[in-house]
């Protein structure tokens, strides 16, 4: 059924696109996303997938053409990084206002200046409020079963809405990792066939896509739509999770929580970050102390509800951001788990630790002595200090 | 559900067609755009030959045609953009301006 291979974290992705075989790709090289559409270019040039490659001349005509052919009513994918999603930005919000369910693969890397190439969420959390579904990866692994999954809760009627694919730049996408796939055939049927909603190729049935709203005013009922549908996503997110688990034997939630359930402290987290995480939990359970983990996988539609009940009963929270707001208080996160416990009236003190800004490494002592300090905010019942900047030379 | 243009302000967010597509061709007769213009095209029928170039250039759909002979203008939706007084090889179409 499945075997294990040795795959990056981008061979991964190229190799599920090959499984996928989408009508369209459209993309333009950047570090460190490259070898994704570099590794899917010679499965095109050995014509193991019947895909239409489209070298453009930027992000802004990649996401376009993808945007084009989507409307045309095919599948389509594409991936990009850092200042390429900086470049598609315009192009972001009209994927998922004409509901068009293309899926990206966004390789994390932060944005300039000053140019850096390494990892950081800067990059996907600017494009957080774009009306594209988020699934974060945690490695090679999740970045494979994401990408397969991402096609179906795309494509999903209730849906319909852009998905974006992410993996941490280099510390997930150019290392190797032991990656279970599943046959191709598997693949095939768990993503069914494309089903166009108002083509634009249909002649029987000439369309109007993208009209200007100007004269009727239908904009702000549009955009209504968009988070019904972001909301109605949460459904099929989970449903597509669970399927994904009888083909695979991993199945898959809004996120994982990790001995997170009898914890009384537990930190917050997303991406690759969740592996180094784990093993200093584990660590710290061998000596008895109650630690815990949530590894957020879907950050967009926020899953409000599961969160609050995985986390209402700790003490203190630590939420770890790969990205700053700058001028906010706090990473994006943050903000967000925050606020979505301000209802509780029983809440953990929540503190925030902005950390591998442009990829400096985190490893495990940084994460011990943020369980260190969270142990002291459980003891002393105050958080001395809210944000926190972690690795950084202060 | 049928597009019908006319009632498009009265729809709740969730009965527009996805994407807000607009599944239906044409209906761009129901919506009367005459009154943007600040100048009307008039034509000389003592110069009219009848060769449709002005048909064909206007944007808007805007000569009205019948058995192959211009009759008249669809002041409804003509703009006053000037095409057809440009692109006429008769000069037999004068732009006048509107009065406020």
């Amino acid at each position: 059924m499945s075997k294990a291979l040795a795959l990056t974290g981008n061979g991964a992705c190229a190799f599920a696109m090959r499984q996928i075989n989408p009508d369209v790709v459209a993309a333009y090289p950047i570090t460190p996303q490259t070898t994704i559409v570099e590794e899917f270019s010679s499965y095109v040039a050995d014509g193991l997938v019947d895909t239409e490659l489209i070298c453009v001349e930027s992000e802004h005509s990649a996401m376009s053409s993808c945007i084009g052919a989507s409307a045309a009513g095919v599948r389509v994918m594409t991936a990009t990084s850092s200042q390429g999603l900086a470049l598609m930005w315009e192009m972001l919000y009209i994927a998922s206002g004409l509901r068009l369910p293309i899926v990206m693969h966004n390789v994390n890397r932060t944005l300039s200046a000053p140019i850096n190439i390494h990892c950081d969420h800067s990059d996907s959390m600017g494009a957080r409020d774009s009306g594209w579904i988020q699934i974060y990866s945690e490695n090679a692994q999740e970045a494979y079963d994401n990408t397969i999954q991402a096609v179906r809760i795309a494509e999903d009627p209730k849906v319909r809405l852009p998905v974006m694919v992410l993996l941490d730049g280099f510390v997930i996408s150019h290392a190797i990792d032991r990656v279970e796939v599943i046959d191709d055939e598997v693949v095939k049927s768990f993503i069914g066939d494309f089903k166009p909603i108002y083509p634009l190729l249909d002649w029987e049935n000439p369309v109007t896509v993208g009209s200007f709203d100007g004269l009727y005013g239908y904009f702000f009922e549009t955009k209504r739509m968009q988070a019904e549908v972001m909301e109605r996503a949460k459904m099929v997110i989970k449903k597509v999770g669970n399927d994904y688990g009888k083909v695979s034997g991993r199945s898959y939630g809004f996120f994982e929580a990790y001995r997170l359930d009898d914890a009384e402290v537990g930190i917050i987290v997303l991406g690759s970050t969740a592996g180094t995480a784990k093993v200093v939990v584990d660590n710290l359970r061998d000596k008895g102390i109650p630690v815990g983990l949530l590894k957020l996988r879907v950050f967009r539609p926020f899953p409000l509800v599961e969160i609050v009940e995985a986390l209402n009963h700790l003490k203190a929270l630590a939420v770890l951001d790969r990205a700053d707001s700058i001028g906010s208080f706090g990473g994006p996160l943050f903000t967000e788990i925050r606020s979505s416990l301000y209802d509780l009236s029983m809440r953990p003190l929540v503190v925030n630790y902005i950390y591998g800004l442009g990829g400096r490494d985190i490893d495990e002592l940084q994460i011990m002595k943020v369980f260190s300090d969270l142990q002291d905010i459980q003891e002393t019942g105050q958080a001395k200090k809210a944000i926190n900047y972690l690795g950084v030379r202060e | 559900m049928k597009w019908d243009i006319r009632k498009i302000k009265e729809w709740k967010f969730y009965e527009h067609p996805q994407g807000i597509t607009i599944p239906e061709a044409g209906n761009a007769h129901y919506y009367p755009t005459g009154s943007w213009r600040s100048q009307r095209p008039e034509i000389n029928w003592d110069k009219c030959t009848h060769c449709l170039f002005c048909f064909i250039y206007c944007p808007d759909s805007s000569i009205i045609v019948k058995g192959e002979k211009v009759v008249g203008i669809d002041l409804a939706h003509c703009k006053g953009c000037g095409v057809c007084a440009e692109e006429c090889p008769k000069q037999a179409i004068e732009m006048l301006k509107e009065r406020v």
